[in-house]
């Protein structure tokens, strides 16, 4: 994303989760069903590449606040 | 507030078989996180520290190379367990260290997914039903007892491929283990040698007769690095299923019932806004967590200023940590839409439960049923709850009125 586009659409969030940290509370999962899911053995996967749409981003932060293993990082 | 009993002091000498701890441990658990020794010690049942502050307890989980899951109970083993044709059985992977613990977890962790579980959601909706349909004309109950007690037994057994009619059987066993065994090595052996017996002929029966679909016999094809792996490990991840499975399981429904029985203003916040379900069942597990876990010290060190030295027992209080004001704005509160809960009632690390997904949907679906069937009820006799504690907490018996 340009400036430009940064400046028009407001700051994108992207997410990812630290496959060494994550041991599969599932917490994300439950909070942001729409962003994590499971593989299966039951730790994370991030099922949105790229930006995550505008009106999950709140969901996305409450994922993140509930990890125990503070395995997700948002970025942006 | 009075937080000992006489001759109890909660920093040097707390005692988690306590009477007054076992009814009421949160008063205790405060007086330690806010001394300037969070890291209490005790002399009593073998020795033990235990830490109480959430940032230390997730240390200890994490921290796998220091603080060992040679011994994973809040008493040590009978000494008469390293005999006898078990002597080789423990409880992977709950008992194992890395590298082992890699496969030991790796192999069962596909039967806990999310999807995998799901498929138990109908059979235990109807397993509520049925035995609320046991009590409800009555118009009272032990919602320990006569409900939560009876779920994830049944539950595990079901997913073991064993028969749910031994229910009770399990039940005391693993009791035999958990509760009463922790400070009876006689009664600990016992249930022990009954729960790897049984097991032992599952596991004959299934060599015979191998079933499809079979969590048993999925385990003994299993193969890693290219061998079959050991039937000891087969016995050992069958006891761990039952023992873990149903205790803790079964004293969180019970946990979050009695706490229901005392809400209304929480019920009628479940039955008007469904949505709040998921974290409500996370909240409940929070303040409610029912396990300690312990670790043994691999090497002499300093935890927090304190000594400890190799074979030392340390007590993982996941309930302490889980009310730790530097964690959780107001701790002892249930706030059911709480935003941020890295409460860790399931641990941290490389242990954190396998079966946590089953266990949330055990716990949500028999709070939504007894809710639906039995949206007002209250205990009958607050004073004459009983509970359970020292490893697993929770009540055992609780009478409410509907
Ligand atoms: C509310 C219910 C439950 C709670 C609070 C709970 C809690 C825990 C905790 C705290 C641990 C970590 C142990 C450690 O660090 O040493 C654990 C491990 C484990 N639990 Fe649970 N548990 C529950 C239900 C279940 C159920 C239903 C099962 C399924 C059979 C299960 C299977 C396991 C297994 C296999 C482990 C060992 C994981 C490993 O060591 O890698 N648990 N549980
Ligand atoms: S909550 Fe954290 S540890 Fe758990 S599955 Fe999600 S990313 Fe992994």
């Amino acid at each position: 994303m340009t400036l430009g586009e940064r400046w028009t659409k407001g700051t994108s969030m992207r997410v990812r989760v630290d496959a060494d940290a994550c041991h599969g509370h599932q917490s994300c999962a439950i909070a942001a069903p729409e962003v994590f899911g499971a593989d299966d053995y039951g730790n994370a996967v991030v099922l949105i590449e790229g930006d995550i749409p505008t009106e999950l981003e709140a969901k996305v932060r409450r994922a993140e606040g509930n990890c125990p293993e503070r395995a997700i990082t948002i970025e942006g | 507030m009075t937080t000992t009993e006489p001759g109890f002091d909660p920093i040097s000498d707390y005692d988690i078989f306590a009477a007054s701890y076992i009814l009421d441990p949160f008063p205790v658990m405060d007086t330690i996180r806010e001394s300037d020794c969070p890291v209490a010690h005790t002399e009593r049942w073998g020795g033990s520290w235990m830490p109480t502050r959430y940032a230390d307890v997730v240390a200890v989980a994490q921290e796998h190379e220091t603080f060992t899951s040679q011994q994973i109970l809040v008493t040590a083993p009978p000494a008469a367990q390293a005999e006898g044709p078990y002597a080789a059985v423990a409880a992977p992977p709950i008992s194992s260290d890395p590298p082992e613990h890699h496969w030991h977890r790796r192999l069962i962790l596909p039967f806990f997914a999310p999807q995998a579980v799901a498929k138990f959601e109908d059979g235990t909706r109807e397993l509520c039903n049925r035995l609320i349909d046991g009590f409800i004309d009555r118009g009272e109950a032990d919602a320990a007892a006569d409900y939560a007690q009876q779920i994830p037994v049944r539950v595990i057994a079901t997913m073991l491929g064993v028969p749910t009619d031994l229910s009770d059987t399990f039940t005391g066993w693993v009791r035999g283990v958990l509760e009463a065994g922790l400070t009876d090595p006689k009664i600990r052996l016992e249930s022990r040698n009954n729960i790897l017996g049984f097991f032992k002929r599952e596991i004959d029966d299934r060599r015979a007769n191998p079933r499809e679909d079979d969590l048993i016999t999925t385990l003994l094809a299993s193969e890693v690095d290219g061998e079959r792996v050991p039937e000891e490990y087969v016995i050992g991840v069958c006891n761990l299923m039952l023992v873990a499975g149903v205790d803790t399981t079964w004293s969180s429904i019970g946990a979050s019932l009695w706490h229901l029985a005392q809400h209304p203003e929480h019920r009628r916040q479940l039955r008007d806004d469904p949505e709040l379900w998921p974290s409500a069942i996370e909240e409940l597990l929070r303040a409610y967590a029912p396990v300690t876990m312990a670790r043994i010290v691999a090497h002499d060190t300093e935890f927090q200023g304190c000594p400890m030295q190799a074979g030392d027992r340390v007590l993982m209080s996941f309930p302490a940590a889980n009310r730790d004001p530097r964690q959780f704005e107001r701790p002892d509160e249930v706030i059911l839409d709480r935003e941020h809960n890295r409460h860790v009632a399931f641990g941290a690390g490389i242990h954190r439960c396998a079966g946590s997904n089953l266990a949330r949907l055990e716990l949500r679906v028999a709070l939504q049923t007894f809710l639906a069937r039995i949206p007002e009820f209250e205990l009958v006799d607050p004073s004459s709850v009983t509970w359970a504690g020292g490893q697993v907490r929770g009540p055992r018996q609780c009478q409410v009125r509907f």
